[in-house]
């Protein structure tokens, strides 16, 4: 069926190198029209370069593209689209506090008067099953529903090949049902999509062909359909790969409670949190999912002790904290991770020896007599570095200079080696690479093992799976009740999701 | 119809006057902050602005050329800052900050033969027949054409910015440079030139001040105005006709408290002339008071380079 359709892009010998790295070498390969093809590999393989290279927003080095029989070169989004070529981003495209029209609008080369735009949104909109009002402020919209306004932005303007960058990271499993729907409707009609991820079940449920890039390089082409995703992971990864192991400890009393916890966000456009309340015993990992913006910062904040709440609200080890600051509450033997890893995590342009004290000067004793202890904080460091394989060349490397991926194995480490009795993680593992990932998830693992409660708040269900003993879904700053993993199927997790949020409908009736 | 040797009629004319340096400045920062940039250096390219706008206008003997030149003066000391911020990436705090002296220091320096002259007046727009209208005549008829420019302005900035492409665009690039730069806005571009229309309104600003407001030339003309502007701004959410509002408050308590001097108010003169940025700065925490997000625009005063 591949063969009969004509040829839509071929990419030639692509090649793009920034200082120090090479990020495509001599990438080849081809997209016929309505097909849709998958660009798989690791964070780092060069696909996201790969297509901004495509979309315009690149230059390449060397290398060629043909599109659509002609010599095809953009050197501006603007000509990309122009030639028929529309990008859905994984992060970064949309302006919270303007409306959706005016969203879709700067997306596009000539758009109508805003009354006619709002038509044709509203049009389109149901044309493939994607409900949107084209009022509303972008800012007040779910995670789900801001990436239909991506995808509506881009169907407007009658694309040849839609580039979509990571379109479910953020979704739950209904809404990603719902996607391929209309990604199945879109390439009937013609439409070629070069769809990017790792998610290697998705890509063998919807891909026609895939292109797998590793280090800048394609490794290999395959037909989804026709591999497990076990040999796709293998040949994104280049070895073999290896699952955590669960140390099996015994589970101790509650180390960690919490009860009917209620904050405001502090956040622009954030979630309040809603009368949450929980309890992790020593040993246990509770696992939270939830789509983004559900109320995963806000938890966090108010359990690191950044947002305050009441005394008895928040307990550890049966001692009132509620009222407590963060570094009243690690003395007291919690610790948090933040998501955000440049600003929140870290102070991006300090030193990695200077980092380890910020969080670790209060439970590893790193003062004297009101200084600071600079050679026991440089051997902690040095620690961290060594036990979780930081690829730095040393510690008094600014943060902001580490890959995202080394730079969260430091973080991880700092917060995991204080020896606390209770951890709280958001995103343990986010943007960081399979065998690194695998490392953390290890970890936290063993420090349960150790004795430690552990949260992980989390959006990679397969992560959360693998490392909780018992599991909860956060939904627009409330938390369901938790359960056992055990037994959990992904329809139940979904549930728990808050479905479609409503979209399931709409395709019907569509 | 005097209150305690007050005539509200004269009173709301000269106030309309008065609050025209401070609106000019304000709308122009109104949308160079609605663009990402917070440019602390408004007093700066004010006082410029009035110098070139005053030599100028002496030496053609041009009112009209002088607001012009007042205008080229502001835009270019604003350039310096667009070039600092936004090709040297350099903090714009400071280099608002460092403008803002810059700025007095060299309207001292061009200044200095200035001392006491007097430009050419600028005269009011509409005939006598209307301006001497009761009432409605000095408040509405009989002022200079900088009065209806500036409130001309007002209208076309607020439709610029509510619906315009071009508005829609400014107001992007100030909500999230990323996002603007992914759909293949030049981010550093259109900031440059919101900086340069910025600059040139308060050149117009403080030519104003030189031309109309207090003639002949004294050194350090602006006397604050442009921080008063800068305040506005905040205090108006950013938006045209809120800036408007605060500049005729400012504008007003001004011309009040000089008639209550001259009135020979109970009140000491050193409170009456405290009173308008006082009660301005009032104004502006009780407007921002209690609310959660006040319009600000998401990527003020963070620098955007495309290294991504």
């Amino acid at each position: 069926m591949t063969t009969t359709r004509p040829e839509l892009l071929r990419v030639e010998g692509i090649t793009k190198a920034y200082p120090g790295v090479v990020a495509n070498a001599d990438g080849s390969f081809a997209i016929s029209e309505g097909e849709i093809h998958a660009l798989l590999g690791e964070n780092g393989a060069g696909k996201s370069t790969m297509v901004k290279m495509i979309y315009g927003l690149v230059r390449p080095d060397s290398g060629t593209m043909t599109f659509r029989g002609s010599a095809y070169q953009p050197a501006k989004p603007a000509e990309a689209r122009r030639s028929g070529v529309a990008m859905v981003f994984q992060h970064f495209s949309l302006f919270e506090a303007l409306n959706v029209a005016e969203n879709v609008a700067l997306g596009m080369e000539n758009p109508p008067q805003m009354r006619e735009l709002a038509a044709r949104i509203r049009a389109v909109s149901e044309e493939y099953g994607l409900p949107l009002d084209p009022s509303r402020m972008v800012g007040d919209l779910s995670a789900g529903e801001r990436q239909r306004v991506e995808i509506i932005r881009c169907l407007l303007q009658d694309p040849k090949l839609l580039i979509m960058d990571e379109p479910t990271s953020v979704l739950t499993p209904q809404e990603v049902e719902i996607l391929f729907r209309t990604l199945r409707q879109l390439s009937s009609e013609g439409t070629a999509i070069l769809y990017i991820s790792h998610k290697l079940e998705e890509i063998k449920s919807l891909c026609d062909e895939a292109t797998i890039l590793r280090r800048g390089r394609v490794v290999a082409t395959c037909t989804p359909r026709e591999r497990t995703a076990r040999e796709m992971a293998e040949l994104m990864v280049g070895a073999t790969l290896k699952t955590p192991e669960r140390r099996q400890g015994v589970k101790g009393e509650v180390a960690l409670g919490v009860s009917d916890l209620s904050v405001a966000s502090p956040i622009p456009f954030g979630t309040s949190l809603k009368g949450i309340s929980f309890t992790v015993a020593k040993g246990e990992v509770l696992g939270i999912a939830g789509v983004a913006g559900n109320g995963q910062d806000e938890l966090l904040l108010a359990l690191s002790g950044e947002l305050r709440s009441s005394a008895d609200k928040v307990r550890i080890a049966g001692q009132p904290v509620g009222d407590l600051g963060p570094v009243d509450r690690r003395k007291a033997g919690l610790v948090a991770a933040p998501e955000d890893r440049y600003g929140h995590a870290a102070a991006p342009d300090m030193s990695l020896v200077e980092n380890a004290f910020l969080t670790a000067g209060v439970r590893k004793g790193l003062t004297k007599n009101g200084f600071v202890d600079w050679a026991g904080t440089r051997r902690f460091a040095e620690e961290i570095i060594k036990a979780y394989d930081v690829r730095t060349p040393g510690p008094d490397v600014a943060a902001r200079a580490l890959s995202g991926g080394n730079l969260q194995k430091f973080l991880m480490g700092r917060e995991l080696m204080q020896g606390a009795s209770v951890i709280v993680i958001n995103q343990p593992t986010w943007g960081v690479d399979a065998a690194a990932a695998a490392a953390i998830r290890q970890s936290i693992l063993d420090r349960a093992g150790e004795g430690a409660a552990v949260v992980v708040i989390s959006q990679d269900l397969d992560e959360l799976l693998e490392v909780s003993d018992s599991f909860a879904v956060l939904n627009e700053g409330r938390l369901t009740r938790p359960r056992t993993v055990e037994g959990l199927t992904m329809d139940e997790i979904g549930l728990m999701m808050g479905g479609a949020h409503g979209m399931e409908v709409a395709h019907h009736a569509g | 119809m005097d209150l305690g040797g007050i005539n509200p009629v004269i009173l709301i004319a000269t106030l309309m006057a008065s609050a025209v340096p401070i609106l000019l400045a304000a709308l122009g920062e109104t949308v160079v902050e609605r663009a990402g940039v917070l440019n602390l250096g408004v007093e700066g390219m004010m006082v410029v602005g009035a110098l070139g706008g005053f030599v100028i206008a002496v030496e053609t003997g041009s009112p009209m050329l002088g607001f012009i030149g007042g205008a080229v003066a502001g835009a270019l000391l604003s350039l310096v800052f667009a070039a600092l911020t936004q090709v040297f990436l350099a903090n714009q705090v400071a280099t608002g900050l460092a403008l803002t002296l810059f700025g007095l220091g060299l309207s001292s320096l061009g200044g200095q033969g200035y001392n006491g002259i007097k430009p050419p007046p600028t005269g009011q727009l509409l005939p006598d027949a209307l301006a001497d209208l009761p009432v409605v005549g000095p408040i509405l008829f009989g002022h200079d054409w900088m009065v209806y420019f500036s409130l001309v302005m007002v209208a076309v900035l607020w439709w610029v910015l509510k619906a315009t492409r071009i508005g829609l665009i400014i107001r992007a690039v100030g909500e999230s440079h990323e996002a603007a730069h992914a759909l293949g806005y030049k981010v550093n571009r259109i900031r440059l030139m919101c900086i340069a229309f910025g600059g040139a309104m308060a050149g117009i600003g403080g030519a104003y001040l030189s031309l109309v407001r207090v003639p002949p030339w004294v050194d350090g003309i602006t006397a604050g105005a442009g921080w008063i502007a800068l305040a506005i701004v905040v205090f108006a959410s950013w938006k045209p006709w809120r800036v408007l509002i605060g500049a005729y408050l400012f504008g007003g308590i001004t011309v009040l408290q000089l008639n209550l001097q001259v009135a020979g108010s109970v009140i000491p003169v050193e409170y009456l002339s405290m009173a308008p940025y006082l009660i301005t700065i009032i104004v502006l925490v009780i407007m921002s008071a209690g609310r959660k997000s006040n319009g600000a625009p998401a990527s003020l005063g963070q620098n955007f380079h495309a290294s991504r």
